[in-house]
């Protein structure tokens, strides 16, 4: 929905539908709406049985990878003697992507019951929400829902008066992109350079503290008590008839050249086209969309003809050239000069490395140099080529995707848009032209 | 490691930031986890993460200071030097820059006398940086200034934004 917060018509209000509502920030105004009910219930069932539906019901990730939520959590061995974490990734940083910030800012009760019930079916008595510091607003009403949470003894050692243990703590980050990456966040919370550790072990068999841990996103956490509350059946009916890999609804955040930004929530399958324009509004008057990248800076740009045939789900988005990713879409309209944005987006990446491996400390760095060096008209026409042959280097080659990630945006941009890089580089010739004063 | 004799301690025993990191050390297995909110709190108290603010953490928490001096240089957000009254932080990533960011930095330079980004207003009351990505996107263009949060900043608002907080 745009702002002020009011749906459009096709819309599926499932996670967005009290965002604009202050009432729902309050404990006793999230009870009314139905709130904590799914906690309770879920305390009574066994941890197996939770997982179960939420495998049944097919919710996969929303941060980005879409790995099926209830296997991630079925990986995580019950009576192994360890105690288990569950680590809520609040790090929303993707470039495009702020449907996490209002999830937190509008709804944290939400988030809180989502993260007490996926703390119980991975048997952990802890959840650790770790929000990036830039946050200020989702971690006051964060902090706020938790100590309403713990006063009404949802949360503590007794929650909801069923004598389990169940502790949500907010974790503030420092500023930093790669936190977002889970293993480079289990760091940063235990006090650390916020440095990608080499998978495996896999969180599960390792993870924060050195004990088995799972990671998600808040989206991802949010859905589960919907599921509990309206079973599996419920959650899969929002998908194409032909596609029942991707279930349920997506909320999208929308920005950059556009008529109406926000965040909307969609069913999986969703034209991208009637999104694009009967959703959102379409370009600004007069304007044309030049460039769509869907899902977050990191995955693969679009061009208009691709966005338009795409049907929005995991399977879909990747039909067309790119990814779901986190879901911020990224509207760059015919005004802009497409090639310094993905110059700023490369420069965004540099800025962002944690310069563990070299691919990505050199590569982001020189592919932001080649790339502003065009833009300032001191281009080359091998350039192209050799930005396509280090973005070969940084992909697959480093421990994280962070690198590939850099790589991604303009090796598509190159592909796709390589006239706008010519157009530049040509222009290299004028410039070099003595000027006549 | 320099210390600072004119460093006057965060976490004196008593003190309610004392509380507030012993409440916080119940919350984790190890002493180091409670490393970013204790530099937090230095920065809350202290306008800025000095040397010796980060010995202090480091004796609390049992780490070394070169230790915690390396953690605090990882985080953009922690001030390694004094920064004016308000940090202005203006995100010009690239979904914002499309949106006409850039001209919103230029307008803080402007009306906030700082030189260029990074640098203090003479009058000690302004810094102005620019930010990657600040997670609200669909409101370009956000800045944080300090603590607080502004979304969909345009170049005509700033000498307004300025002047609320001269």
């Amino acid at each position: 929905m745009g702002y002020p917060h009011k749906p459009h018509d096709r819309e599926v209000t499932v996670l967005s539908k009290y965002f604009g509502d202050p009432e729902a920030r309050t404990l006793d105004g999230w009870k009314k709406r139905g709130g904590y009910a799914a906690l309770q219930k879920a305390l009574g069932m066994s941890p197996a049985e939770i997982v179960g539906i939420v495998k049944d019901s097919g919710l996969r990730g929303r941060g980005g990878a879409g790995f099926p939520t209830g296997v991630k959590w079925s990986f995580m061995k019950p009576g192994d003697g360890k105690p288990h974490y569950l680590c809520c990734n609040a790090d929303e940083s993707e470039p495009g992507t702020f449907k996490d910030r209002e999830i937190m800012r509008w709804t944290p009760h939400a988030l809180v019951e989502g993260c007490a019930i996926g703390a119980y079916a991975i048997g952990a008595e802890t959840a650790y929400v770790y929000i990036r510091g830039e946050f200020t607003e989702p971690i006051k009403y964060m902090e706020a829902a938790l100590k309403e949470a713990y006063a009404a003894g949802v949360l503590g050692k007794n929650a909801m008066g069923t004598g389990k243990t169940v502790n949500v703590y907010v974790h503030r980050g420092a500023g930093a992109y790669i936190c977002g990456e889970e293993t480079a966040m289990m760091e940063s919370l235990e006090g650390k350079r916020g440095n990608p550790r080499i998978k495996p072990p896999f969180p599960a068999v390792s993870g924060v503290f050195g004990m088995p841990t799972t990671i998600n996103n808040v989206e991802t956490l949010v859905v589960v008590p919907h599921v509990l509350n309206n079973g599996a059946d419920w959650y899969k009916k929002y998908s194409r008839p032909d596609n029942p890999k991707s279930t349920g609804t997506k909320l999208y955040s929308v920005c950059g050249n556009v008529q109406r930004p926000g965040n909307y929530e969609v069913p999986m399958g969703f034209p991208f086209k009637d999104f694009l324009y009967d959703l959102c509004g379409g370009p600004p008057p007069g304007r044309k969309f030049k460039a769509i990248i869907p899902g977050g800076i990191s995955v693969p740009i679009q061009t208009l003809e691709e966005a338009e045939a795409t049907l929005m789900d995991y399977e879909g988005f990747v039909a067309k050239g790119t990814m779901l990713g986190s879901g911020g879409v990224i509207l760059i309209d015919d005004s802009q000069n497409l090639v310094k944005q993905i110059a700023r987006a490369a420069r965004f990446f540099a800025h962002e490395s944690c310069a563990q491996c070299t691919q990505c400390r050199e590569g982001t760095a020189w592919t932001t140099k080649i790339l502003e060096r065009i833009v300032a008209g001191d281009g080359t026409p091998e350039d192209l080529d050799t930005l396509l042959e280090i973005g070969e280097n940084m992909t697959g080659k480093t421990i994280c995707v962070l690198s590939d990630s850099c790589a991604v945006p303009v090796v598509s941009g190159i592909q796709k848009f390589r006239r706008d890089f010519e157009v530049l580089i040509k222009k290299k010739t004028v410039h070099l032209v003595p000027a006549v004063a | 490691m320099s210390t600072h004799t004119d460093h006057a301690p965060v976490f004196i025993p008593g003190s309610a930031r004392r509380k507030e990191l012993d409440e916080l050390l119940t919350r984790y297995p190890t002493k180091m986890a409670a490393l970013l909110p204790a530099l937090w709190m230095v920065q809350h108290e202290r306008g800025w993460v000095s040397e010796a603010g980060m010995a202090e953490v480091a004796t609390l928490l049992e780490l070394t200071p070169a230790y915690v001096k390396g953690v605090v240089t990882f985080y953009t957000m922690y001030h390694q030097h004094p920064v004016g009254k308000n940090f202005v932080q203006v995100c010009t990533t690239s979904p914002c820059n499309v949106c006409g960011a850039e001209d919103v930095v230029e307008a803080f330079l402007k009306h906030t006398g700082c030189q260029e980004l990074g640098q203090t207003s003479p009058d000690g009351k302004f810094t102005v940086i620019e930010v990657e990505c600040l997670g609200a996107c669909g409101f370009a263009t956000p800045i944080m200034i300090n603590e607080e949060f502004i979304e969909s900043v345009t170049p005509d608002k700033v000498p307004g934004i300025v002047a609320g907080l001269k």
